[in-house]
Formats: C-alpha cells, structure tokens, sequence
C-alpha cells in the first residue's frame, strides 16, 4: 500500500474537484445556504402563518336557535367571531373556506337551558384547516363558558357548593427537560437533513470521477500510469469521502448557527411545537457525537455511490442510478422521524437508520453507550463492504471499459 | 524491446457470446524500430496494444516489455511505456502544468527531476506560453503537445501509439509524425496502429497486418511488396485480408 501514491492522486482529485462548480454548489453552497432557510425562513413562515390565523377574525354561521333569542344575542355580542346569516350549504361554504365553522343550536334551546333539561349544540368544521380551527375553538370556548355559568347559578341558587360537580382537579406536569421535548421536534429532522446533505454532497464528485473520467476518456489515461487500480480508487474515493464529511460538516454547523439565530429571532413570538423545537440548545458535545457517528455512514455512502457509478458508462447514466438509490437510502432516515420509532438491537443494525435514531436521541441529550458502540461498528463494517466492493469493481475490465 | 508472444484476448459479448477480439498474435520490435501495426476498425489494434500498455490482461500468452512481463510486472511495465492515443485525453480543469505534473509524479519522480524533465520538455515542445492554462481552454494541437509531454515525462523506453494522429488536422498529424521518429531516433522502441497507409509508408520499419484478431502478414515494406507482386500497400492490405 503506498500511501504517496494513494496522496498524489487525492491532491490531484480535490484540485480537480474543487474547479468544478457542481461539486462546490453541492458541497458547500447547499449546506450553507438550505439550512439557514430551513430553520429561519420555514420558522418564521410558520410563525407568520399561524399569527395570520389567529389574527383573523373567522366568519361563523349560527343555524336554528330563532325561538332561543337569549343565546343568539350572547353570540352576537362576540367580537372574537363574525356571525353571517345562515344558509342552507353551510358544509360546502365551510370546505369553500367562505366560513370557518357553523354551529348548531338546537329548538327549544333557552328553554331547556332554563330547565335543566339535556341538549346537544353541534359545532361543525372542517379538521386540519387551522383557521375552521380557530373558528370552532372560539365557539366551543364560548359554549363552555356558557355551561359553566349556567351550572354555577344553578348551584348558587340551590345554594351548593361548586365542588359537588367538581370535587377535584387534574392538573399535569412535564418531567421531560426542555431539550427532550423539543428534541422530539426537531431531532428527526437534524439526523435526516445531515444524512441527505453527505449524500448529496458525495454525488458529484463519485459520478465525476468515475463515470465522468470515462465519458471525457481519460480514465484510459490515467490506467496508463504505473499506480495500481487500489490506489487510484482509493485516492478518489478519499475524495468523495471528503466531499461527503465537509458536506456534513458545513449542514452541521449551519444548522446550529442558523438555529441559534432562529432562537434568538423567534423565541416568544412562536407557540406549541415551534416553541417546545426552540427550547432546545444543540450541545457541542452532541454536535461532535453525530459528526462522529456520520462519519463510517459518509465511508458507506462514499464507497457505495463510487461503487456503483463506476458501473456506468456516462454522467447521465449514472444519474439514473443514483437517483432512485437517493430514494432508497432517504427512506431510513425518514422513518426515523415516525412518531414512536425508537432505537433497538435489530433497528441497531439497518445502516441509515441507526444513525438517523441514535443522532435523534443525542439531540435529546440521551446517550445510550451500547447502542452508539453497536451502530459505530456495524456501520464500519457496512462501510468497509462497501469500499472494498468499490476496489473491486475497479479492477474488472469489463466495467472500467464498459460500452 | 517488444516480444509479444501468442496473445489473446477473449471478451464476452451479450448478443455474439465470446469474441476473441486478439487471437494468437506474436511479433517482436526493437529498440530503434518502428513497427506498424495495420488494419481496419475493429481489426483487434487497439486490444493489442492495451495488453502491451497493461491496460488490458490477455487471457492467454503473453508480452515482454522492457524486460518486463505484462502479467507478472504489469506495474513495471507501465513505468517504462509512454501510450498515447486518441482515448487518451487530458484533465479538463487541469493546467498542462499540472497535468503532466500529475503524471511525473505518479511515476514517482522526485521533484527536483520532475522540474528538470518538464522544462526540457515544455521548451522543446514550444509549451511554456500555455502551460498555466486549463486544458480545457487550449487547441487541438496544444491539447496533443500536452499529451506527448505526459507520455514524456518519465522518459520511458517504450513508446505505444494507439491510432494517433485520427481526427487531427495536417498541422497537428504531421506533429505527431515527426514526434514518433524523435521517439525511434532516440533509440525508443516504437509500436503504433494506424488504418492510414501513407503514415506506414512514412514512419514504419516493420509492419504487421491485423485482421479480425488474426496477425495475417508481416514484414518491412520491401518485404510485403516482394512476397505480393504488388508496389502500393492499400492494395497489398486488400490482398491480405480479403484473398
């Protein structure tokens, strides 16, 4: 093994490489420039849309309820929600978008209510658009609070005490720290979002320096030389290798900076998940974890697209190879981000995905030893299977000079 | 020194089974020599003079080059051949500098020598004035002064030309032309295929006529024109490969 020579071509391949404008877009210009618009742009549209909806005053329709005139006028005094005169297609207006929601107050309404006789108001609305949301929740709210009023005169007027329809109360508590709860937000993506960036950091360069230097024919140029086929694939492998790790190491630092400015930016003015996501602070000592962990996952991946677009005859042939194998290896790291996808011996040991579960658990501040030890070394065993395919298929005639 | 001894090479072909692209070929050329190797496309040139250049294992026989085996000592045997041929081509986003730098060094040249050899060669090939430009940037005849400086830069005792001069204008043919002489004056062994009768006129010593992996004839010139009666050598090739 001669390490000068394995050197002269790796010189000679990042030279090469970083002259060419779709191997420094992949590698750095991606990294650098898709997180911060991840995390910021995506954050603060979230944000931006969220507040639009709340802001918004939602069209409600308010259908029967005309011999209950106590009720209607309490509706019409809401200024949280505008009443529209009833129609018929009250559904169709609500998927039309045209009115939020629709509630429905049953005959004989503030008869009953006075009486203490059982009825049912049905709020309608259409589940998953975030506005009909807002709209039903303001009616609901309304409702609720009409409910409780009404139990809360009767019990006076009986002279009861409150605390016989509600002897006790629930309250929860969150044990999980911030950074657990908002890991489970975020975690997934940051795992996936690395996986994909050494992917497609490693792309160009693998079809360019092998089913490119086959199409532009120098391939047979460089055979000519007295270095062995080893080290010229592992020379140009140590540089799709690179290309990968400083993809991911660029996606890993943008991430972290492009989340703190984000923290800084959003925090307080987002609610729910987008809040619990902020809450969390990357530590360094996770972000050197996964980089570590990424880095047999970058040997696989390397190896692998080497591998196989050496098969190819042409750029673009090797392009439609790689693209559905694109699809193949995304698929593991998405499943990791599946609601209760959690790290097992098995899982352990299916390549993408145990990194993509155990970055997701570093991110939580949770380091199980013997699962990062089991997925460090299958993935360095899948790994070397990889490269050592690679080298192979390097020595075969009958894909170097393939036509 | 060249022996190529009963060489074949066998592929597998999908639609035609196996193809024995070399079948049996044995010739010998010398230091000083030019030998010519001739035949139409797909006569079996170009698999021949890879297994000579190592680039291709034959699947029997086999070839001394330099001393060399090209099974046993594929290595070596590339550190003592310059190849050069229209697959050969050149680093794009590479300068020539770097380009035949590259190869000096993958020859393991020391830096010092690799310094020395390259403005031999850059002076002699009249390259100075383009030797920071990519390659990608410079004329066809620049792009070949490049190549015959990396096939050059190791000074090997070998020289395989692979059907050189195909889609070159006269200016950058006659280039390579006189280069091939240079190459046999300096005592270099030369082999080099064409399907161009005049450049075998020109330039070989010996020639040897291929076809369908079969070597069919071989001689010089004089000899070939005396064993077939006949003065012009696209007739004498005719003769041979279609009797």
């Amino acid at each position: 093994m001669s390490l000068r020579n394995i050197g002269i071509v790796y010189r000679k391949e990042l030279i090469d490489s970083l002259r060419d404008r779709r191997t420094v877009i992949s590698m750095v210009a991606v990294p650098l420039l898709l997180m911060p618009l991840i995390t910021i742009g995506g954050g603060v549209l979230l944000i931006r849309q969220v507040g639009q909806a709340e802001l918004e005053i939602p069209k409600v329709m308010v259908l029967g309820g005309e011999d209950s005139p106590n009720v209607r006028a309490e509706l019409e005094k809401l200024t949280d929600v505008q009443i529209v005169p009833s129609k018929p297609d009250y559904a169709e207006e609500i998927s039309n978008k045209e009115i939020r929601a629709a509630v429905e107050v049953p005959k004989g309404f503030d008869t009953a209510l006075a009486g203490g006789e059982p009825t049912t108001v049905k709020i309608y609305m259409y589940e998953d658009d975030l506005k009909s949301g807002f709209g039903a929740d303001r009616l609901q709210k309304f409702f609720r609070d009409l409910r409780d009023r009404t139990i809360r005169n009767d019990l006076k007027a009986r002279q009861l005490p409150e605390t016989l329809v509600r002897p006790f109360d629930i309250e929860e508590q969150n044990v999980a720290p911030p950074e657990k709860v908002g890991g489970a937000v975020l975690g997934g993506l940051v795992p996936y979002f690395v996986i994909l960036l050494c992917l497609t950091g490693a792309m160009y360069p693998a079809m360019d320096l092998t089913a490119g230097e086959k199409e532009r024919g120098t391939i047979e140029t460089i055979l000519c030389s007295p270095v062995s086929r080893t080290h010229l694939v592992l020379g140009k492998f140590l540089m799709v290798l690179t290309a990968s790790l400083a993809t991911g190491a660029l996606s890993i630092f943008s991430m972290a900076v492009s989340f703190a400015m984000g923290k800084h930016l959003l925090l307080g003015v987002a609610h729910g998940a987008a809040d619990a996501a902020l809450q969390i602070t990357i530590s360094g000592k996770a972000i050197v974890s996964i980089f570590l962990l990424v880095v047999p996952l970058a040997v696989f991946l390397s190896a692998a697209l080497l591998a196989i677009s050496l098969f190819a005859k042409s750029f673009k042939e090797a392009q439609s190879y790689l693209s559905p194998l694109m699809i193949v290896i995304v698929l593991p790291a998405v499943a990791a981000m599946l609601p209760g996808m959690e790290l097992s011996t098995p899982l352990a040991l299916v390549p993408v995905l145990n990194t993509s579960l155990v970055s997701k658990e570093i991110i939580t501040g949770a380091y199980h030893w013997n699962f990062i030890a089991l997925i460090f070394v299958s993935s360095c065993v899948y790994a070397i299977a990889a490269l050592w395919i690679a080298v192979k298929m390097f020595q075969r005639e009958d894909v170097l000079f393939r036509s | 020194m060249i022996e190529a001894r009963q060489l074949v090479k066998r592929f597998r072909d999908k639609k035609r089974g196996e193809v024995r692209a070399v079948d049996h070929v044995s010739f010998s050329c010398r230091p000083g020599e030019i030998y010519g190797l001739l035949g139409a496309n797909g006569a079996g040139k170009t698999t021949m003079l890879r297994m000579l250049a190592t680039i291709l294992e034959p699947s029997e026989g086999t070839a001394i080059v330099a001393g060399y085996d090209v099974r046993k000592d594929p290595q070596k045997v590339r550190s003592c051949v310059g190849f050069l041929s229209t697959a050969t081509a050149l680093y794009g986003r590479l300068t020539a500098l770097e380009m035949v730098q590259y190869f000096g060094r993958l020859h393991g040249l020391d830096e010092p020598t690799l310094a020395r050899r390259i403005n031999a060669i850059f002076e002699r090939l009249e390259m100075n004035e383009f030797r920071d430009r990519r390659c990608d940037n410079l004329s066809t005849g620049m792009k070949q002064k490049v190549s015959i400086a990396r096939t050059l830069v190791h000074d090997p005792s070998v020289m395989v030309f692979d059907e050189p001069t195909v889609g070159l204008d006269v200016m950058a043919a006659r280039t390579i032309a006189g280069f091939i002489r240079e190459c046999r004056d300096q005592g270099k062994t030369v082999v080099f295929s064409t399907h161009v009768m005049s450049e075998v006129e020109k330039l070989c010593d010996h020639i040897g006529i291929i076809h369908g992996g079969i070597l069919l004839a071989e001689g010089t010139l004089a000899d070939l024109r005396g064993r077939y009666g006949i003065q012009d050598l696209e007739d004498i090739f005719v003769k041979v490969v279609e009797p």
